[in-house]
């Protein structure tokens, strides 16, 4: 097939630069999880429960990363919320059942 | 001195043991006394791409529990002066093995006077790799250009950064080196490959060899041969400069390039 490859020559994908930017990603993030502290696996899956009581989201959409500026860390999150209604409608029912929970958890209090 | 050096990867199938076989042999060439150990025990390979499959008294668990002694264990290659494989077991599993053991198995080495040991490690992150990996004082890291080959590599980087008796004692850090296997210009330069730059860039360390994508590599593995020993072949001659830089010569990368094709090959090839 290299007749019919030799005239569309440059329109071929480029696909190595596809694997050299999703390694980028993976490999930045194998990173942050051995240089960074121990706990830091840890306080990204609490961190992670949290935001899945509240909104439906899958278990990538946090990134925790330390960063050094300077002399002092900084503990950069960044979570990605879903773009669709249904989601976002089933996280605001659910907090709206918690909020309601903790105010009959202090209304039997006082 | 002795250097004990583990030829590792992650992932299987990239070329940890034709590469082992490469670098031992290349280095008892040199006139170093070499040995080349298999670790992947339960699939022994090294003693094929060898050569010496036939001639398999002992293996490295005999070794390790004190069943049979150096001397009946280590085979002598017949076409090498200086160099020796220790074979895996075929029958046992990878339990059989334990630091402690392979630290004796390790210091009788150095005694024996070898310059070099070199781990052939099994593919994994289980017990068998990290046996391989864990006396070292530098390591090839073994990658193809391919998306899972360079991110098991990179996992590979951080087990030998954190589980190396080198890590553990606090003392240097082992010595890595980046060896690019089954490397094939053109896909490159066609942009279906990730290049040399590209793989470098991503593990971030320095770069021994690049080894091309070669029909001598089978063919050698099919005879039992390493491929070092074909002069003619870019592979061969690939490792034969791998060794060099090894040894601390600075030697350009060759085959890099993609051969020029002329008008006709490149409208009918």
């Amino acid at each position: 097939m290299g007749f019919f490859k030799f005239f569309k020559s440059g329109k071929e994908e480029q696909t190595a630069k596809l694997a050299k930017d999703r390694l980028q990603v993976l490999i930045a993030h194998q990173r942050t999880d051995r240089t960074g502290p121990d706990y830091l696996p840890m306080l990204r899956q609490d961190i992670l429960d949290v935001i899945k009581k509240y909104v439906s989201v899958g278990d990538d959409a946090l990134s925790v990363q330390i960063d050094q500026q300077d002399d002092c860390d900084v503990l950069e999150l960044n979570i990605t919320l879903p773009e669709d209604a249904e989601s976002t409608e089933h996280a605001s029912t659910v907090a709206k059942r918690r909020a309601l929970e903790r105010q009959q958890e202090t209304g039997s209090v006082t | 001195m002795t250097k004990t050096i583990v030829v590792t990867s992650g992932k299987g199938g990239v070329g940890k043991t034709t590469t082992s076989a490469s670098i031992a042999t290349g280095l008892a060439k040199r006139g170093f006394k070499t040995v080349v150990i298999d670790f992947d025990v339960g699939l022994r390979n090294l003693d094929l791409v060898m050569g010496c499959e036939r001639r398999v008294v002992y293996d490295l668990v005999n070794l390790v529990n004190q069943e049979s002694s150096l001397n009946q264990t280590l085979i002598k290659d017949k076409r090498i002066e200086n160099l020796y494989i220790l074979p895996a077991s075929q029958t046992r599993d990878k339990d059989a093995l334990t630091i402690e053991g392979i630290a004796r198995v390790m210091h009788k080495l150095k005694k024996s006077d070898f310059d070099y040991i070199i781990c052939d490690s099994p593919a994994g992150i289980e017990k068998g790799a990290k046996m391989a990996l864990y006396f070292a004082d530098e390591a090839i890291v073994t990658t193809n250009p391919e998306v899972s080959s360079v991110r098991d590599s990179d996992r590979i980087l951080g087990i030998l950064q954190s589980e190396s008796r080198r890590s553990k004692l606090n003392e240097d850090p082992v010595k890595e080196h980046l060896l690019i296997t089954r490397y094939n210009p053109t896909r490159v330069k066609d942009g279906q490959m990730l290049s040399v730059d590209d793989i470098v860039d991503l593990l971030a360390i320095p770069l021994l060899g690049i080894i091309p994508e070669s029909p001598s590599v089978l063919d050698c593995s099919n005879a039992g041969k390493p491929v070092i020993l074909d002069d003619e072949s870019e592979a061969g001659q690939a490792y034969s400069d791998a060794i060099d830089r090894l040894l601390g010569e600075s030697k350009p990368h060759r085959f890099m390039e993609a051969p020029k094709k002329g008008f006709l090959s490149r409208l009918f090839g």
